[in-house]
């Protein structure tokens, strides 16, 4: 803890390079002002000062402590990140690749070193080996410890083709072998992009905080020229009143110091570092800190629904027996026809007669069992048991209830009228039919169901709250998706969406002027994720899904997004609360410096000194330090960014404006009068 | 404030509510090309001018060429204001034989009236020519007041549109603000005065024996008074419909041709607020919700009347040295009391704090009390108004978009408040647009603040400051506030007819006017190209009483922070001081 905040105050230091402040303009202003009454304080030692060489000596050291402050809470934002990005570093050392000579199996291959890799290698990595570098496995399969990137410990899987095929460097193959082809140019790999958007590096200025530091610099122009006139004023002021001294440099350099926006200069760009920062923590890796902003304006989010919304498969959730048929018959031949289906669906059907009938299989010998699978052709799965005896064969299907119903009928048998009613009322409420037949008889449905994830809805309602429509995209049929986006709780859904008509969607809204984002993982979500305003890719995904998106959720959850929404949000009402308040704040700083800066010349000014203070020193004294002071106050709030709860736009500013804008009116007072006692009580002033 | 006060003040507030809807309605008509009752009438005027001027009158611009139109305009038109006013002497309409006016003077006069100031550093009836008054300064308070509003409809324009890449035509709008609006009603201004006694001839100065002898200093017999009159009627009428301000007598609306009787001075002061006042909802027409321009008017009013109550209550107040003498300044049935000096019998307190306040919040200029006689509470308001940028009702058209520049500063704070980029009417505030912005609010404190320092600093400036102490500050203070905001209102006291001063004041009121134009149709024509943002939940009204109060804060903070320390030792240590 202690070397982070001596860490923090070396970087602090180090930045005070006019160089470097002179990105921050009302920094820089503040780093000038320290050198001149530095100077002055010089010349004040030498007895030809312009006030007390104390005096001037306690500004300048204030002044200078205030640029200090702002740089620490840089460094500290900067810090968390550092630390982490050095481990990450470290863990790329010297990392070994082997390189294939061939594109045959048997091919030979050469050690290089991961730096010397580029796009288009094909590279072997075994068991316990670092993977040199972002690619796609081209063969085999295996588990790797992403723990890395991640901070996941348990072990993702890996293997040739389809959405789990993108390897990212760093990370580390437990167990079995990959072949993967390359895919980024070296210091271009995700790990890369990684580390220098931790370190803060790459870290561009977002269009709000543009606009919002050409308004500050405005206001720091504004206010040196408030200042500068002040001492033609001051010195017309002395000859008109026939008494007094004119303003001194160094009070006017105070003053300019506590009036330009101080608080919100001095921690702006710690406010974006630890946005970005927040992002990290959440397993988020943002590729750009404009699509962080872009998170905090969406007006529409599209959401696959599997995965996102319902968990990842169907279950079963009923049976249905056909007339005459008894339940526990139907849940034994459905339990039977599903023992060697691995699918969750086969396995959920399993559970389910388990817990509704006690049924667990005893009693059936394995070998007289053959199982037929399930195929996209016959579109029925199931078992045919071969009896003791010669009571024939029991045939036992279940699948697609035309499939089925064919089936039946080939064997003599027919679908009763009732059944037909249920396969009917459970496709309307959204669920999937699985017809139960044994040989000639229909034996009833199971009725699968997609399951929507626990609190979804209450997210959903949170989003609309926020000012966020969602839409569940889905492949199934309009009536299916209906029924679960009513009872998801979604505003709209695309049914029976192909790639193009997610893009063509996106399109739409764009085109109303909307903010889209959206989230997708495989590779036929690639283009709607490029045009989506913010993409947020899964860590799962392919490597082109995640290259057309600009945000990387690490621990693939796709409801992340909501996060994402709310760190924007947070960024940005975290700016405009600190812009707020370091305005409000200059009503009191008037209150202490002007009185007291003319003291001497208008004595009758001092009706202004409504805090009461001790002396005209002291006064100015108090405002310089409650100036420098209030930033280390604030860093913690700028870290953490203001607490979001979704409301309407109107509640939040009428919330903010007491909070920030009152309190940033009335907190210096306290502040000021408070420091003012203290340097009182020791004399000083 | 006495309850005599309080009813004049709220009469007037009536009367000016009652004509906003009419008037905006009838404005957003005229604009949008509409017909209007005075088409029959005006149309062919109009097609002729058009004609004459090669204007088609569908053709539209950018906010370029449109800048590049207004600039051409007012430069010729201030040639033709300087020209006149130095070769006056050899021109006809010169009864009283006034030579050319040095250069100088008609350089800070040309300035003045092209950028709709009005500063006046010269006595009109006693300098300029009845042809520099008509065709000079006259038709520049048309064409300058129209300037204006010329430029805001453009401004409203972007910010009605959306994805538009011009924002209509200069020349077409300055016609039509004319033509339609500002004609007739100084037609009807101009009748309403003459009715109560404000002359209008072509005539000469009178000269009028006295009815009793008069001696002068030297105790020689006086036999007559010159009397100046001319056509003052006509332009009494539009430079208070036109934000001008600039009178024809030195003493401005408190000369009894100008303005003789309680009904003129109403019909006056009415006649200040009008047009910003209808404005305002005329912008709420124009981008299709009248609430938004309820919002601004109520921003402006929630501004104005407590000024107006300050002041009214200071100069009702009197001075406490003066009670201390032994003089009654309590309102009693026998007197209204109040500090009267300065001020006319005829008007009263309440008449000069109400036109002061809002001469001064209308960027008019024109006075019918000696500001440099209110208390110091009374003057500081006056300084106030000017100071927060004449956006409070401020000049006509320009005092609309710099209050919008004003609602776009608010809603970006708010916008980053709330947690979404600050968007206006469907239009992202982005950093061009809030470079812009900055700039519109830097300028003036800029102008104001510098023009002072050298004021003070220089021996050329200092010597024309005719009062000791703190108000002698004031006096220079409000010259650069009068000049660096369009104002042209006077504190009078300050001999302001030297070199220095025609030329600073000049310069500070060239830039004030231009170098605000220009950003503003820059930044109207940023937002007319913008996409519309659909209003959703998290999208913020900006009709609400909460976001009014908001942008109040803003314009005060915003105009207070920059000039306290010249308030205090002003005005403010002058109040403390009595």
């Amino acid at each position: 803890m202690m070397t982070r905040y001596a860490t923090a105050l070396r970087d602090a230091l180090r930045k005070m390079d006019p160089r470097q402040m002179i990105r921050n303009p009302v920094m820089f202003v503040v780093e000038i002002g320290s050198a001149v009454t530095t100077i002055l304080w010089v010349q004040a030692l030498t007895g030809a000062g312009e006030a007390p060489a104390w005096f001037i000596g306690a500004i300048a050291f204030w002044l200078w402590i205030t640029v200090v402050f702002a740089n620490v809470s840089e460094a500290i934002a900067e810090g968390r990140g550092k630390a982490q990005a050095a481990a990450l570093r470290r863990s790329r050392e010297c990392v070994k690749a082997r390189r294939l000579t061939g594109t045959t199996p048997g091919a030979g291959h050469e050690d290089v070193l991961a730096g010397d890799l580029h796009a288009g290698d094909v590279v072997l990595v075994a068991s316990g080996d670092l993977i040199p570098a972002d690619g796609e496995v081209v063969e085999g399969i295996a588990s790797v410890d992403e723990s890395a990137i991640t901070g996941e410990s348990a072990p993702v899987i890996r293997e040739s083709g389809g959405d789990r095929s993108a390897v990212t460097g760093g990370t580390r193959v437990l167990s079995d072998q990959l072949v993967v082809r390359i895919t980024s140019e070296p210091g271009g790999g995700f790990l890369d992009r990684m580390i220098a958007l931790i370190e803060g590096a790459k870290r561009q200025k977002t269009p709000n905080e543009i606009a919002l530091n050409i308004l500050l610099a405005a206001f720091t122009i504004i206010f040196l020229v408030v200042c500068v006139t002040l001492l033609p004023f001051s010195v017309f002021s002395v000859h008109a009143a026939g008494q007094g001294t004119p303003i001194t440099v160094s009070v006017l350099v105070a003053l300019l110091v506590c009036l330009i926006p101080t608080t919100i200069g001095g921690l702006l760009s710690a406010i974006g570092i630890a946005g970005m920062d927040r992002m990290i923590r959440h397993n988020v890796i943002a590729t750009s800190g404009r699509a962080i902003e872009a998170a905090g304006d969406v007006d529409v989010l599209l959401l696959d629904k599997t995965g996102t919304i319902t968990l990842g498969n169907r279950m079963a959730t009923e049976f249905s027996p056909a007339p005459g048929v008894t339940p526990e018959r139907l849940a034994e031949a459905a339990h039977i026809s599903s023992m060697a289906d691995e699918t969750p669906e086969g396995r959920s059907v399993a559970v389910l007669a388990k817990e509704r009938y006690g049924l667990r299989g005893r009693g059936l010998h394995e070998a007289s069992m053959h199982f037929i699978p399930f195929s996209a052709q016959t579109r029925m799965s199931g078992v045919d048991i071969a009896q003791e005896g010669s009571a024939g064969v029991r045939q036992i299907r279940k699948g697609a209830s035309d499939a089925v119903k064919a089936f039946v009928q080939s064997a003599g048998g027919s679908m009763p009228a009732a059944v037909e009613r249920t396969i009917q009322d459970i496709s309307r409420q959204g669920a999937t039919p699985l017809v139960v037949a044994e040989n000639a008889e229909i034996l009833g449905v199971i009725q699968l169901k997609d399951i929507v994830k626990g609190g979804i809805k209450e997210r959903f309602a949170r989003l609309r709250s926020m000012g966020i429509r969602t839409i569940m995209i889905t492949g199934d049929n309009p009536l299916t998706a209906a029924a679960i986006a009513a009872e998801a709780g979604v505003d709209d859904f695309l049914a029976e969406a192909r790639p193009e008509d997610k893009l063509q969607l996106i399109r739409e809204h764009q085109r109303e002027g909307k903010l889209v984002a959206m989230t997708g993982d495989g590779t036929n979500d690639a283009p709607a994720l490029a045009q989506a305003d913010v993409a947020v890719a899964m860590n799962t995904g392919t490597q082109s899904a995640r290259e057309a998106s600009n945000m990387i959720d690490l621990d693939s959850n796709p409801t992340k997004l909501m996060e994402i929404v709310e760190i924007g949000k947070q960024l940005l009402m975290t700016r405009g609360a600190l812009t707020t308040f370091s305005i409000a704040n200059d009503v009191a700083k008037y209150f202490a410096i002007i009185p007291a800066a003319f003291a001497t010349t208008y004595p009758a000014l001092g009706m202004l000194n409504i805090m009461g203070l001790g002396s005209p020193a002291s006064a100015i004294l108090s405002a310089v330090i409650f100036n420098a002071l209030i930033i280390v106050a604030l860093i913690p709030l700028a870290l953490k960014g203001i607490r979001y709860a979704p409301m309407s736009a109107a509640t939040l500013l009428r919330r903010h404006l007491l909070i920030y804008g009152v309190g940033g009116l009335i907190a210096p007072f306290i502040g000021i009068k408070a420091i003012d006692l203290l340097l009182t009580s020791f004399g000083l002033g | 404030m006495t309850i005599a006060g309080a009813v004049q003040l709220t009469a007037f507030l009536l009367v000016l509510l009652a004509t906003v809807r009419p008037l905006g309605r009838y404005m957003a008509r005229v604009y949008g090309g509409e017909r209007t009752f005075l088409h029959p009438l005006i149309g062919p005027i109009e097609r002729l001018m058009h004609r004459f001027a090669g204007i088609r009158p569908d053709d539209e611009f950018g906010w370029k060429e449109n800048a590049i139109a207004m600039l051409i305009f007012n430069a010729l038109g201030f040639i033709v204001v300087y020209v006149l006013q130095r070769t006056q002497g050899m021109l006809p309409f010169d009864p009283g034989r006034f030579p050319g006016v040095p250069p100088d003077l008609a350089f800070n006069t040309a300035v003045s009236f092209v950028s709709n100031t009005n500063w006046q550093a010269y006595g009109g009836e006693t300098t300029m020519s009845h042809l520099t008054q008509m065709l000079g300064l006259t038709v520049q308070n048309f064409v300058s007041a129209a300037t204006g509003m010329a430029v805001l409809v453009l401004f409203i324009r972007g910010i009605a549109r959306h994805s538009a890449h011009t924002l209509g035509s200069f020349w077409v709008d300055l016609i039509r603000s004319v033509l339609y609006i500002l004609l007739p009603l100084s037609v009807i201004l101009s009748l309403g005065l003459v009715s109560q006694g404000v002359v209008q001839t072509f005539d000469g100065t009178r000269t009028i024996p006295f009815l009793d002898r008069v001696v002068d200093a030297g105790g020689a017999d006086v036999p007559s008074q010159a009397i100046a009159v001319g056509p003052v009627a006509s332009q009494i009428a539009i430079k208070q419909l036109g934000t001008n301000g600039g009178g024809f007598f030195n003493t401005n609306a408190a000369h009894p041709f100008e303005n003789p009787t309680p009904v003129s001075n109403s019909l006056e002061l009415l006649a200040i607020l009008l047009i910003p006042a209808a404005l305002c909802y005329t912008f709420g027409v124009m981008v299709g919700d009248t609430r938004e321009g309820w919002a601004i008017l109520a921003a402006m009013l929630v501004i104005f009347i407590p000024f107006v109550v300050l002041t009214a209550g200071a100069e009702q107040a009197g001075v406490p040295s003066y009670t201390g003498g032994g003089v009654g300044m309590q309102a009693s049935p026998g007197q209204p009391g109040g500090n009267m000096e300065g001020k006319e019998v005829r008007f009263g307190i309440m008449q000069s704090a109400l036109w002061a306040t809002a001469t001064t919040a209308a960027s008019n200029g024109s006075v019918n009390a000696m500001h440099d006689s209110f208390t110091p509470m009374g003057g500081f308001v006056t300084l106030v108004m000017m100071q927060l940028g004449e956006v409070v009702f401020g000049g006509v058209g320009s005092g609309l978009y710099g209050m919008l520049v004003f609602v776009i500063v608010a809603v970006f704070v708010a916008g980053l408040l709330v947690g979404r980029t600050p968007e206006y009417l469907g239009h992202k505030i982005e950093p061009y647009d809030m470079k812009m912005a900055s700039l519109l609010i830097l300028i003036m404190p800029l102008l104001v603040l510098g023009g002072t320092a050298l004021g003070v600093a220089l021996e050329a400036g200092r010597s024309s400051i005719t009062n000791p102490g703190p108000h002698g500050f004031s006096q220079v203070l409000y010259a650069f506030t009068s000049t660096g905001n369009n104002n042209g209102s006077a504190f009078a006291g300050l001999a302001a007819n030297t070199p220095f001063y025609n030329v600073a004041g000049g310069i500070a009121m060239l830039v004030s006017r231009y170098w605000l134009a220009i950003p503003a149709l820059a930044l109207a024509g940023s937002l007319a190209a913008k996409k519309r943002i659909p209003a959703s939940e998290g999208t913020l009204p900006t009709h609400t009483a909460l976001f009014v109060s908001w942008l109040v804060a803003i314009v005060l903070i915003v105009g207070a922070l920059n000039f306290i320390p010249a308030l205090a030792l002003g005005p403010l240590v002058e109040h403390l001081l009595l």
